[in-house]
């Protein structure tokens, strides 16, 4: 647990006035404020910094305290305990009782070791919590279909619906599924960004998808009928006649599904790879070099 | 037939402690729409998450509805300049695909 110089958090000297205090908390709120920057988890941790700065230096009584510490704090609470019993002998005075809406998560090891934790003031601005953002894997064949998944987010289980056609990168909102709110403000939400890994077989561009199919030569030439796996199952594809290496064909609606748009797909682009034969037998042989005669 | 529904523009405004003469602003400004049914101001519940943002955005920052506009826009900017750069990354990444 490390020391926390919250004046240089709110980049202020150590005599700044409370309205110096204000003015430099508000300046940089507007610039860190979550809903600002969202998916920046940096900015989002600044600002919790910002914000535990401004709780104790806006504060007389635990400026005051803060200040009396600094970086010993670690001894604080000795030093809290000598000068209750003082109190307690001299004056009679009851303990102050912090009472506030912080979640012990809201602030830092620091604060919660100096302060206990809890804000003294209930006065104090309501505050949406923490986004949380966080990845998940799926394989290509995942975003094909619509799929439920389950997972655990600081203990909470998360079930949620991944629609299909979801793309790499892509990120939904779960609302209220972040970090808890800051003097009964809303939670923050949680943000799911897809990771999608890159298909052996198959590419994706947008809602179409490319795939090489190996086409022996004598189809190539004579033409006929050859079957093709797309991510929906085989289907079988016409080859023209004289069909050249590299040839490439549109197959309507047999691509990728479109994104919340159910019953819609891409297309399938299908690029031949036209296949030598090997191993030739003696007559093939003949037959072959019959050919190029014929040819030249 | 799609239903769409809808919240009293008065409970929104007592449940998040705000004006309604501030979300009549943010009408005005074209942020939100606001549905007026038999006299009695309406949200649709579609739009809750986006006014709830704008309200905190006033509420935590500051910020006036001149100031929610500007920052909206470029947020939208920068959101749809994201949407492209991920577009782009995905389309490069088929071609890096093939060198490999």
């Amino acid at each position: 647990m490390a020391f926390i110089d919250y004046y240089k958090v709110l980049g202020i000297d150590k005599k700044a006035g409370d309205g110096d205090i204000k003015k430099a908390y508000r300046k940089l709120a507007r610039k860190l404020h979550p809903d600002l920057n969202p998916n920046d988890k940096e900015a989002n941790k600044k600002f919790q910094q910002i914000n535990e700065a401004n709780e104790v230096l806006s504060d007389p009584e635990k400026r005051k305290k803060y200040d009396l510490y600094g970086e010993n704090w670690e001894h604080g609470e000795e030093y809290e305990k000598a000068r209750k019993a003082q109190q307690g002998r001299s004056a009679g005075t009851g303990e102050r009782n912090y009472s506030g809406g912080f979640g012990e998560d809201d602030f830092s090891d620091f604060f919660g070791s100096m302060f206990g934790g809890s804000s003294g003031k209930s006065n104090q601005s309501k505050f949406r919590g923490q986004d949380y953002n966080s990845e998940l894997q799926l394989t290509l064949k995942d975003a094909y279909t619509t799929h439920p998944q389950t997972f655990t987010v600081n203990g909470k289980s998360v079930r949620i619906t991944i629609p299909a056609g979801i793309e790499n990168g892509q990120t939904i909102k779960l609302k209220g599924y972040g970090g808890k709110g800051v003097n009964g403000g809303p939670d923050g939400d949680l943000l799911i960004t897809f990771l999608i890994a890159n298909d052996p077989k198959f590419k994706r561009a947008g809602n179409d998808l490319y795939v090489t199919v190996e086409l022996d030569l004598f189809t190539a030439v004579l033409g006929g009928e050859m079957t093709v796996d797309t991510m929906g199952g085989k289907i079988k594809m016409k080859v023209q006649p004289e069909t050249q290496n590299g040839t490439i064909t549109r197959v309507k609606g047999k691509g990728f599904p479109v994104y919340k748009n159910e019953g819609q797909f891409g297309d399938l682009y299908v690029t031949y790879h036209v296949k030598i034969p090997k191993y030739l037998t003696e007559k093939q042989k003949e037959l072959f070099a019959e050919l190029a005669k014929l040819s030249t | 037939m799609e239903q769409q529904e809808y919240i009293p523009l008065d409970i929104f405004c007592r449940h998040h402690h705000v004006a309604i003469s501030f979300i009549s602003s943010l009408q005005e400004f074209g942020l939100i729409e606001i549905t007026e049914v038999e006299q009695k101001r309406y949200l649709p519940v579609s739009q809750l998450t986006a006014v709830e943002k704008l309200v905190r955005l006033h509420n935590e920052l500051e910020i006036n509805t001149a100031g929610i506009d500007v920052v909206t826009h470029l947020l939208n900017r920068i959101q749809n300049m994201q949407d492209e750069i991920r577009l782009l990354k995905n389309r490069l990444r088929l071609y890096e695909d093939d060198d490999s």
